[in-house]
């Protein structure tokens, strides 16, 4: 089944077939396309990677990061007022009060409400959506974690690292990567399904930049199926954890000692506001994938517009790494339906290649996700050997046939079962015709900044996450956010748990900080009449957003 | 098709729909109202594009998070259609509703402890799975091609992994449960068989538990702790000498020659 593609398409397909036989038979004598030395990544990454260049870019006018240099949308997001800052509403009498209260219902935040619960601590969850609306059920390759015998910490530690171009926080990273195995250990104790060989072993397989076979993985929605496991779990925790849907946190309150002491929600589906007390809490809002820095597509889900990075932001909160941003390597490229929607690396860690129009492999496969990327614009827009669709975008081929050829029939479709179901709906069956991908904006490597206790900068506020920075460098591997949050939300809510067997309390609600932070950017000329946090993205039409007469403030 | 040049850089439009100048327009409605849209778009975006910004029925836009299951007939067909509005392509004539939440029965309390055999746990806890008419409505409901009833019945005959296994694909958008004449939330039923499947029926990773005993014993934290004092150039020539398990190993089989770290 290929009629998805164009006549031309098929054409070029062809070239794919011809110089498949080759491509298996030195694939099957162990010989890859050979890997790029370090300066040879460091050469591509200054001339093609997005990140590398000035375009699109600008310094940050107010606030704990200012001077510093981001992509504009998110410093148009930070240099925005609040929504609640000339309201001064009455924050005497809490709606809601808690030991902790997390902000955000996917991966992370459910890890951190869990592990609080078990902790006996009473938990707020607050999302945005639904719970689970998240990236967390978006990442669809793996998890990584150093448990099988020719592996360690160690190792996954060096991965990580060298990966981020050994710019990492450290002590995440060690973090990280001593409780891997453990979270693996935890999540088959919940009862998810991973894939696994008949004695129980996991099965484990490599990914860009790995040197040993760590990825752990549930079909090709691992994520998917870790969300909805813990999201199960956290529905037996009824007696600890209350989940508010719909019900985003919009600002922080902050008490007369500089501490977080909860948090303002807002029911979208009522209008109302309502004010949680809080002991702790925690940030797990996940990325900013629907800010579409520079106009790229995204994988994210749709709820991923940093609304934790500018609440966190306005109270004081330090952020790091911000400058830097994952494009991921194998985005769709077509057909149109799909375009921007994640191919999992997993494709390539089962032997897929990347090929040009002429069906010639120019890159090896698993190379760290930001040189993988950016050797795929060069190919394309550098060396003018990309494939165009009818649309007018590019792309280069994932031949995903090679999968079975190398490992059996029905492999692609066993092990990539919802990435074959999304292609043939559009009448394209990947285990017969290749993928046409391009790199698309895929995860945010910087964030608010936290210690390896989940403790950002602000005292009683802890982040998890997609929404911190550091632990990931300036790149990250794939596999190692489905862990990020998992082991950095369950050290949130063991430091929470820590801080309130301390003695930790709310003092007297406060939103003065954002007064504060409304008088600075007006002082400083900054003020456009934006309002902030975004919550949900708007993609009306420039038509709609004409006729929306009544509505004067510049979209953010 | 011919190769491409340096000035053919790709569209960067993000989300927002920009139809060519020549794209051709079709008539669907949306909850009985017409409105015109650039054919080939998803009916997501199609209703981005009318202007709808939605709280409820979006979600991953990319057919893995159920939020916007969606049921739809066109004009003049009897038939009851259903689809991921992220996922299923507008058609003329297309009149649409989407189900973005639908109530469900989930069974308060699951025990992964108990010593109950599996197959009575999930007909203690969903007894009315033994009321499935078998009229197959749910398997030509589910947007993810699952074979619904025929998981149900696996659960029925006490074949629990054989259920799990072949529910796995559920992203729990619970259309199933909107159309089964027997009230039963089958989604919620299959991801309890999952969890009971996964955690009672299927052997423990034995390598897992003895690394993650190994983490708890504080093995690594040494070695982590001179990786973390370590200088830049030393991490950097461990880093590209490291050695890199082949492709091909097999588990468990291939051991690396400095084998101090493990």
């Amino acid at each position: 089944m290929s009629e998805g593609y164009t006549p031309e398409m098929l054409d070029l397909i062809k070239k794919v077939e011809e110089s498949r036989p080759q491509r298996l038979s030195e694939s099957r004598a162990g010989q890859a396309f050979p890997a790029m030395s370090m300066d040879a990544r460091d050469e591509v990454l200054n001339a093609y990677h997005p990140d590398y260049t000035e375009e699109g870019r600008r310094a940050l006018g107010i606030g704990a990061n200012k001077d510093e240099v981001y992509p504009e949308e998110l410093v148009d997001l930070l240099e925005s007022r609040s929504m609640l800052e000339a309201v001064n509403p009455d924050l005497s009498t809490p709606d809601y009060e808690t030991d902790v209260l997390v902000i955000g219902g996917g991966g992370g935040g459910s890890a951190a409400a869990l592990t609080a619960a078990a902790e006996g601590l009473d938990v707020i969850l607050a999302t945005k959506l639904r719970h689970g609306d998240s990236n967390t059920v978006m990442a669809e390759g793996g998890i990584q974690g150093a448990d099988q015998e020719p592996d360690s910490p160690y190792f996954h530690y060096l991965d990580v690292i060298g990966g981020g171009h050994f710019t990492n926080e450290r002590s995440l990273v060690a973090a990280m990567t001593n409780d891997a195995p453990v979270i693996i250990e935890w999540l088959e104790s919940l009862g998810m399904m991973f894939d696994k060989h008949p004695d129980g072993r996991m099965k484990a397989r490599h990914g860009g930049g790995t040197s040993r076979k760590r990825m752990h993985s549930a079909g090709d929605m691992t994520g998917a199926e870790i969300m909805r496991v813990l999201r199960d779990e956290t529905r037996n925790r009824k007696d600890k954890i209350k989940i508010l849907e719909f019900s985003p946190a919009v600002e922080l309150l902050m008490d007369e000692n500089g501490r977080c002491s909860g948090a303002v929600l807002n029911n979208m589906e009522t209008g109302a506001y309502y004010t949680v007390k809080a002991r702790t809490t925690v940030i797990a809002t996940g990325g900013t994938g629907r800010l579409h820095y520079r106009g790229f597509a995204c994988t994210n889900h749709y709820g991923a517009t940093g609304d934790g990075l500018v609440m966190a932001y306005r109270a004081g909160a330090k952020l790091g790494y911000m400058d830097s941003v994952q494009y991921h390597p194998t985005g769709t490229a077509y057909p149109e339906q799909n375009v921007g929607l994640l191919v999992t690396e997993k494709v390539r860690g089962l032997g897929g290649q990347l090929l040009n129009i002429d069906g010639e492999q120019f890159v090896f496969p698993l190379e760290p996700r930001d040189v993988e990327s950016a050797a795929i614009i060069r190919e394309c827009v550098g060396n003018g050997n990309g494939v165009k669709t009818p649309t007018g975008r590019l792309g280069v081929w994932l031949d995903s046939p090679l999968i079975d050829e190398l490992h059996g029939p029905g492999t692609v479709q066993r092990e990539l079962p919802a990435k074959y179901i999304q292609f043939k709906r559009f009448g394209i069956d990947i285990a017969k015709v290749p993928m046409l991908v391009y790199p698309t904006l895929h995860y945010q490597n910087g964030g608010i900044a936290i210690n390896d206790q989940s403790e950002s900068t602000i005292p009683g506020l802890y982040a998890a996450g997609e929404t911190t920075g550091g632990v990931h460098g300036h790149n990250r591997l794939m596999g190692n956010s489905l862990l990020d949050i998992l082991v950095f939300g369950r050290r949130a809510g063991q430091s929470a748990a820590k801080a309130i067997a301390d003695g930790a309390e709310a003092g007297q609600a406060s939103l003065d900080h954002l007064v504060e932070y409304g008088k600075t950017l007006s002082d400083a000329g900054l003020d456009r009449g934006a309002v902030s946090p975004m919550i949900l993205p708007n993609y009306a039409t420039d038509e709609i957003r004409s006729r929306r007469w009544d509505v004067k403030s510049p979209t953010v | 098709m011919t190769k491409c040049t340096e000035d053919n850089k790709p569209i960067m439009v993000g989300d927002r729909t920009i139809p060519p100048p020549d794209a051709r327009y079709i008539t669907i409605s949306i909850m009985g109202q017409p409105y015109e849209v650039p054919e080939t778009l998803t009916i997501l975006k199609a209703m981005e594009f009318v202007g709808y910004q939605f709280t409820r029925g979006c979600g991953c836009r990319g057919g893995i998070c159920g939020a916007c299951g969606t049921f739809y007939r066109i004009e003049g067909d009897h038939a009851l259609q259903t689809g991921l509005a992220c996922q299923t392509v507008v058609e003329p004539g297309m009149i649409l509703a989407q189900v973005p939440f639908f109530p469900s029965n989930r069974a308060s309390e699951l025990d992964l402890e108990t010593k109950m055999p599996a197959d009575q746990q999930i007909a203690t806890m969903y007894p009315e799975i033994f009321r499935c008419v078998g009229c197959g409505t749910c398997t030509r409901t589910c947007p993810m091609d699952i074979d619904v009833m025929g998981y149900i019945a696996h659960f029925k005959r006490g074949d629990i992994m054989g259920g799990a296994e072949n529910s796995f694909d559920c992203i729990m958008c619970g259309l199933c449960a909107a159309r089964c004449p027997a009230n039963i939330s089958q989604f919620n039923v299959a991801m309890t068989a999952r969890r009971i499947a996964s955690a009672r029926l299927t052997p423990k990773s034995e390598c897992t538990a003895a690394r993650a005993e190994q983490v708890r014993s504080g093995r690594y934290e040494p070695m982590l702790a001179e990786l973390c004092e370590m200088s830049k150039e030393d991490l950097k020539t461990l880093y590209v000498e490291r050695e890199r398990e082949p492709d091909l190993a097999k588990p468990g089989e291939w051991m690396p020659e400095d084998q101090t770290k493990l």
